[in-house]
């Protein structure tokens, strides 16, 4: 019996989420954890893996897999799979690996369950809880297939640091052309922000805001609290802000530790987002907007008299 | 060119969510049904891609009778015809494989989709039926141009978004904003009517998962209110109450 587990790198670093999938591995308790990366990164970071729970890295150290290519992806981890002869594989929900898992539950004649929210269940089968309806409900079901692909949510296991190293083994997977049928032209990308789906901590703002010169001060709240920054739909259907920060229904959906939302009324839409956060912090000069009824905390006031205050008590606290 | 949508029918995005049979069924009382959000996008970005360079567009669901009516509604959009699978979505596997058998017998230049349903969220049929059919899968996409054989689309990632190429036939995740909501018209929801609507069988297909029971969250304790002018307090509680900074 054995795990792989599809890690990802952002900004050279293994994703936090990634981690996770690593550490939800080895929580499984089905034999050894290896970790597959696929691009160049620096070994050293690689190493990483181990003080997670892998034991050893596959990686494809192959530069056209610097950027995620599904088709090319979901053939390297097929592979993979193939070579190591794991019964369970892991990842991180995220825009890459979702895709890639569906193409390679396929190839592998396997199943996969996305959106898990913690360690299965194997007394009797192999039971995963996911969530469904967009936050607002559960599905427990179970996984019927030998190969068994577990997309994970953030959050689903805690990460615990072992201190160990992992051993890097290089892996030559096998390419086509047609592998690379779809080309890459551009890519326009922020370095550097937390990403929103990996944040820990994320600043929401919405249309009380005023518009895009006032997000200013959410930026400011978002760095003091190494926070990243997100939105309500309308503020990014207007143009206020980018579509990748949109957080709700039909956007991103986040499930950090701590969610603040400022001037966003909390539309069942946006609430469908945001429900998994741990804690809700909601600001609002409107007691009466429905955010306030799921929020942990709340404060009825002016958002451009509160958020600078906050800032400036929250770096004071520091 | 010929265009493939493939849509869902789920509860309306404001819809409360409960269940009956033992947790095992959504309770569908007082419950509106929708064309699932991002496969409504897809749906309308094939219509104006039909419009702009000819071609059709078909509707397919997978589903019982009783999806019919959002259906319709997708041929009043803009679709020129519609086939509805007669099974229950058990599955994303199994209604991959319905998908699959379609666009074999069909032949289809584009296969879209939304990037997941609001109702299980998988995200991985696009993938699925992709992969089953030897096609190149993109998901998701915010923008999509065709250019005879070349298509010429962007596609969200962390933090941004890239543009990439490629040759027809692909199979699409889509979601906003790859074109905007279309509302039927009268002309339209009069002309879907007599457009066909064809019932065919399940193919033969099997199952990966197997649903035990849904539950729902455990309800949110009371919100604690703080006063605008005593942040400190706030920062306080999330330092040694929550524990979250």
């Amino acid at each position: 019996m054995s795990v792989l587990v599809f890690i990802e790198s952002a900004d050279g670093a293994i994703k936090k989420s990634s981690l996770e999938a690593i550490a939800y591995g080895a929580a499984m308790n089905q034999g050894d954890v290896t970790a597959l990366f696929l691009g160049q990164i620096d070994q050293a970071e690689l190493e990483k893996a181990g003080n997670f729970g892998a034991a050893k890295v596959l990686h494809v150290n192959d530069e056209r897999l610097n950027n995620g290519i599904i088709q090319a992806y979901s053939s390297v981890l097929a592979q993979a799979i193939e070579k190591t002869g794991a019964r369970f594989v892991v990842l991180a929900k995220s825009a890459l690996g979702d895709p890639v898992a569906a193409r390679v539950a396929i190839k592998i004649n396997g199943s996969f369950v996305s959106n898990v929210t913690g360690l299965p269940d194997t007394n009797g089968g192999f039971k995963v809880t996911r969530s469904i309806y967009t936050g607002k409900a559960f599905a427990n079901v179970e996984m019927t297939s030998d190969v068994k692909i577990i997309g994970i949510r953030k959050n689903a296991v805690e990460l615990n640091e072992s201190g160990s190293s992992a051993t890097i083994e290089t892996f030559d997977a096998q390419l086509s052309d047609a592998d690379f049928g779809v080309q890459i032209k551009n890519i326009e990308k922020q370095e550097g922000d937390v990403l929103l789906p990996e944040a820990d901590i994320v600043v929401s703002g919405g249309r009380g805001l005023k518009g895009p010169e006032n997000w200013g001060m959410i930026e400011d709240l978002a760095k003091t609290l190494g926070a990243a920054t997100g939105c309500s739909k309308p503020v990014s259907d207007m143009g206020w802000r980018p579509h990748h920060e949109h957080v709700g229904q039909t956007g991103v959906k986040v499930s950090p530790t701590l969610y603040i939302a400022v001037g966003i009324s909390g539309a069942i839409q946006h609430l469908a987002g945001v429900n998994s956060s741990k804690v809700i912090v909601v600001i609002n000069k409107d007691e009466d907007a429905p955010f306030f009824k799921a929020a942990d905390y709340g404060i009825v006031g002016d958002a451009f008299e509160v958020v600078p205050k906050l800032n400036e008590a929250l770096r004071a606290a520091k | 060119m010929k265009i493939l949508v493939c849509i869902t029918h789920v509860p309306d995005t404001t819809s409360k969510i409960s269940f009956s049979d033992n947790n095992t069924k959504l309770n569908s009382a007082g419950v509106q049904f929708i064309i699932g959000p991002y496969d409504d996008y897809a749906l309308a970005r094939a219509v104006e891609l039909k419009e702009a360079s000819g071609g059709t567009v078909t509707v397919l669901n997978v589903g019982e009778a009783d999806t019919e009516p959002t259906i319709r509604k997708a041929l009043a959009i803009g679709a020129d015809d519609a086939i509805r699978i007669n099974a229950f979505p058990t599955d994303s596997y199994f209604v991959a494989q319905q998908i699959a058998a379609v666009a074999k017998e069909g032949n289809y230049d584009l296969i879209l989709m939304g990037r997941e349903s609001i109702d299980f969220n998988g995200g991985m049929v696009h993938g699925m039926v992709a992969e089953m059919l030897g096609l190149p899968s993109v998901s998701p996409v915010m923008k999509l141009d065709i250019d005879g054989g070349k298509a010429t689309l962007s596609r969200e990632i962390e933090g941004g978004k890239e543009t990439l190429e490629l040759n027809l036939p692909f199979v699409a995740g889509c979601q906003e904003p790859i074109a905007e909501w279309k509302i039927p018209n009268m002309r339209g929801i009069m002309s879907a009517r007599t457009k066909k609507l064809e019932v065919r069988e399940p193919a033969q297909a099997e199952t990966k998962t197997k649903l035990d029971n849904y539950e729902l969250p455990a309800p949110k304790g009371e919100v604690k209110m703080i006063d605008k002018d005593n942040v400190d307090e706030l920062v306080r509680l999330l330092k040694n109450e929550a524990k979250v900074i």
